[in-house]
């Protein structure tokens, strides 16, 4: 195979991560709002760990995207 | 295809080509938007705590809120016993915030979006809390690998993966700011080509987007700066206080 291509498709591949970002954003937003809807007076408590976890879930997925960058670029 | 998206990374120099020996040291787009972030968190703390007023000005309100935000973080996260690196991790948040922040605005250079820029301030971290560690605990520190309550058969295993997560621990902290504010930045740029290439009548969508998308990664500025600076204090409580 072509390395070009292989790179191409290499970068493709590494882009997968993002599903995992989204899935780990989505189950903490979604636990947030469970947890809040029962018990709302503890909600504005663990906002900033809300944003936390956030940060931390939607930077592994930004992992995987330079990952593709260091394929296509570096290399 | 309109002009790269990676372009706005480039590092270029200005002024007169100073070299010393191999090391080339002349002064870059980076350093000065590095000097001007500097420069900004002093003139903000400067001038905010200038006029003492009871009812505060909008200057002075940001320096008390930027104050007792970090002063807040780091209570809730280290304790009573993280009181004097105060001043480093302050300086740490406002300087990467600062950084983030312009590196917002249109035909500015985000210094925070270049990996070298990321690992040092990481590595910073990183050795500072070892070295906290041990002068604080001298070999005991080492327990920070052993977690309690683990059965005795599975403990060589668990060391290995606690020492790799620890030495793991700058690299993480630092590509995540890095590809956090490199990722904002080309996506920003890839969709302002949309307007150019789409055109008056397509044009409208990636615009309203692109508007959107500025206030996303203004957001994420802010976060980005929060999490390095929480992460920071979570390694120095586990420092400071040896399994709490």
């Amino acid at each position: 195979m072509e390395l070009e291509a292989a790179k191409m498709i290499g970068a493709g591949l590494a882009a997968i991560a993002l599903a995992g970002a989204g899935v780990g954003i989505g189950i903490i937003f979604g636990n947030y709002l469970s947890g809040a809807m029962r018990n709302p007076s503890a909600a504005a408590k663990q906002f900033p760990n809300l944003l936390l976890g956030f940060a931390l879930a939607e930077a592994t997925g930004l992992f995987g995207l330079v990952v593709a960058l260091i394929i296509l670029f570096a290399f | 295809m309109t002009t790269n998206p990676m372009h706005q990374f480039e590092v270029y120099r200005i002024g007169p080509e100073i070299n010393l020996g191999d090391i080339n040291l002349s002064f870059t787009n980076a350093s000065l938007f590095m000097a001007i972030s500097a420069i900004s968190v002093l003139s903000l703390l400067f001038f905010g705590t200038k006029k003492k007023s009871l009812i505060p000005t909008r200057m002075q309100l940001i320096t008390e809120m930027s104050y007792t935000f970090v002063a807040k973080m780091i209570n809730d996260t280290t304790g009573s016993s993280a009181k004097s690196y105060f001043p480093f991790i302050f300086s740490l948040f406002m300087f990467i915030l600062f950084c983030n922040m312009i590196g917002m605005l249109p035909y500015s250079f985000t210094v925070t979006s270049h990996i070298i820029v990321t690992f040092v301030l990481a590595a910073i971290v990183f050795i500072g809390v070892t070295i906290i560690g041990f002068v604080k605990h001298g070999i005991k520190y080492l327990e920070l690998f052993v977690p309690k309550g683990v059965p005795i058969a599975l403990l060589p295993l668990i060391i290995i993966i606690e020492i790799i997560s620890y030495l793991s621990r700058p690299v993480s902290l630092s590509v995540r700011l890095f590809a956090n504010m490199m990722a904002g930045h080309t996506m920003l740029k890839v969709f302002g080509g949309f307007v150019i290439s789409l055109g008056l009548l397509g044009g409208w969508l990636p615009l309203g987007f692109s508007v959107a998308l500025t206030g996303l990664e203004i957001l994420v500025a802010f976060l980005q700066a929060y999490v390095f600076a929480i992460l920071t204090c979570i390694y120095l409580n586990d420092a400071l206080n040896l399994h709490h």
